[in-house]
């Protein structure tokens, strides 16, 4: 148990370190989001009561549509370079490389959260300090990396990678989408936690299915 | 030897195309002049009987996809991948028909081909599924690897069935509540609760029809893909 735990603090770590000197992952996917959101504007319209009114959607598919350009870089460099035979050779479990990818992803996406959500406060003019509201982002991103470590293992072996991760992983992961964005909207709305209760029992049912199921599928993609 | 036991595997065959066929040409008459014509809905309800019984094909399908994929995975026998693959197309087929009919149904009776109804989100979402399902195989490095990424998609993917049957109980809907099976709300007249049992048994046997065919199709195609490896 320490053991893995080492191990997976050790991924993260390394991810983290690369992640600091190259900026890749997390600044595709900030003005990935930010772009998104601008054509969202396009499509419908600027009136300021509307824009309440599609903040979550807009604010949740932005954030999916950019995680998942995230997701394609999570596993390109093990992949490129070949260091994915390292790492399995390595006397670690699977299941700690899965957690520790998974964990890498989360971190990345918290931190891109962290820097779009409040821009997304300006734009919207919603207030996203609402405790149940940032508890669903978390409950989201959890669900979001934990599957989308799954698929993103699986996509960078593929020919034309980029167009088989959001194919597999969209249509996936839409049941975690939908109660984020159902939550968030009761949330943003001035709602409780009885109104988004019905959306976070959703993305919690999926996030612990996510977190039992993926690390036993992700041990058959890694046995090669 | 071989061909004698073909030829007899194909005189079974032949016997189960006629009496399937011969079934379902009279489905087609119960459906269509048998049955009693629907009181509110009218003469365009009797789509009724081909859409409930694809929605099942498709649920059955998919159900097997899961099975296949599972065995796939603790096997890795080439059978069980053959029955996760036939399936799946065969159930992608039935789903394209179980969306198409909604449509031809929704627009007499809602006015609009298509809303934005969980039951037809969810559907549509399903029907995206199992297309990635059988994407993922020909972009896969190798076909064993398709095999094991497909299998993946199958157990993952099939957490959407439940989500598209219950979704008319889970969210408010327009589409109408199930009138058989679990949690089915009854109140439906003997004769078309009848014809429902017996459409479904026949679409049934054109699913097992459809699925054994591409089973066996499938058997020649991994022979030739041997063959070709032998003598490139």
């Amino acid at each position: 148990m320490k053991r893995s735990l080492i191990a997976i603090k050790t991924m993260v770590w390394k991810d983290l370190l690369l992640e600091l000197k190259s900026k890749d992952v997390i600044i595709s996917i900030v003005s990935f989001a930010l772009l998104a959101l601008v054509i969202f504007n396009f499509a419908f319209g600027s009136s300021s009561q509307l824009a309440s009114l599609i903040a979550p959607g807009a604010i949740w598919v932005s954030i999916t549509f950019a995680g998942v350009i995230g997701l394609n870089r999570l596993f390109v460099i093990e992949h490129d370079q070949g260091s994915i035979v390292g790492l399995l050779l390595t006397p670690v479990s699977r299941d700690s490389i899965y957690f520790g990818k998974m964990l890498s992803m989360f971190v990345f996406l918290t931190i891109s959260e962290i820097i779009l959500l409040p821009i997304y406060a300006i734009l919207f003019n919603t207030s996203i300090t609402h405790p149940i509201f940032l508890l669903i982002v978390v409950l989201g991103t959890i669900g979001f990396a934990s599957l989308g470590t799954l698929f993103s293992a699986m996509a960078v072996n593929t020919r034309s990678r980029e167009i088989m991760l959001p194919v597999m992983f969209l249509p996936i992961v839409m049941p975690i989408l939908i109660g984020s964005v159902v939550a968030s909207a009761n949330i943003l709305d001035g709602g409780g936690w009885s109104d988004a209760a019905r959306g976070i029992h959703i993305i919690i049912v999926f996030d612990v299915l996510s977190l039992v199921v993926s690390p036993l599928l992700f041990e058959q993609i890694m046995q090669e | 030897m071989a061909s004698m036991r073909n030829k007899n595997l194909g005189a079974g065959r032949k016997l189960f195309i006629a009496l399937g066929g011969s079934a379902m040409v009279l489905n087609m008459y119960l459906i269509f002049i048998w049955v009693p014509t629907e009181k509110n809905l009218g003469i365009v309800q009797r789509i009724f009987y081909l859409h409930v019984p694809t929605a099942w094909v498709a649920f059955l399908a998919f159900f097997l996809v899961l099975i296949g994929s599972t065995g796939y995975l603790i096997k890795k026998s080439k059978s069980w991948d053959r029955l996760a693959l036939a399936s799946a197309e065969v159930g992608v087929l039935f789903t394209t028909v179980l969306i198409v009919t909604g449509v031809m149904w929704a627009k007499p009776v809602w006015g609009v081909w298509w809303n934005w109804d969980p039951r037809l989100t969810t559907s549509l979402i399903l029907w995206l599924i199992y297309l990635a399902y059988l994407m993922v195989r020909s972009y896969a490095p190798s076909p064993e690897q398709g095999a094991k990424y497909a299998a993946i998609l199958g157990i993952v993917g099939f957490v959407d069935v439940p989500i598209v049957y219950f979704s008319i109980k889970w969210w408010r809907t327009l589409h109408p509540q199930a009138v058989i099976g679990p949690g089915s709300t009854g109140g439906l007249d003997s004769s078309m609760q009848l014809l429902l049992l017996v459409s479904t048994a026949i679409f049934t046997i054109l699913f097992v029809h459809l699925l054994t065919t591409r089973m066996a199709l499938r058997k020649i195609e991994e022979r030739l893909e041997e063959a070709n490896h032998i003598v490139p």
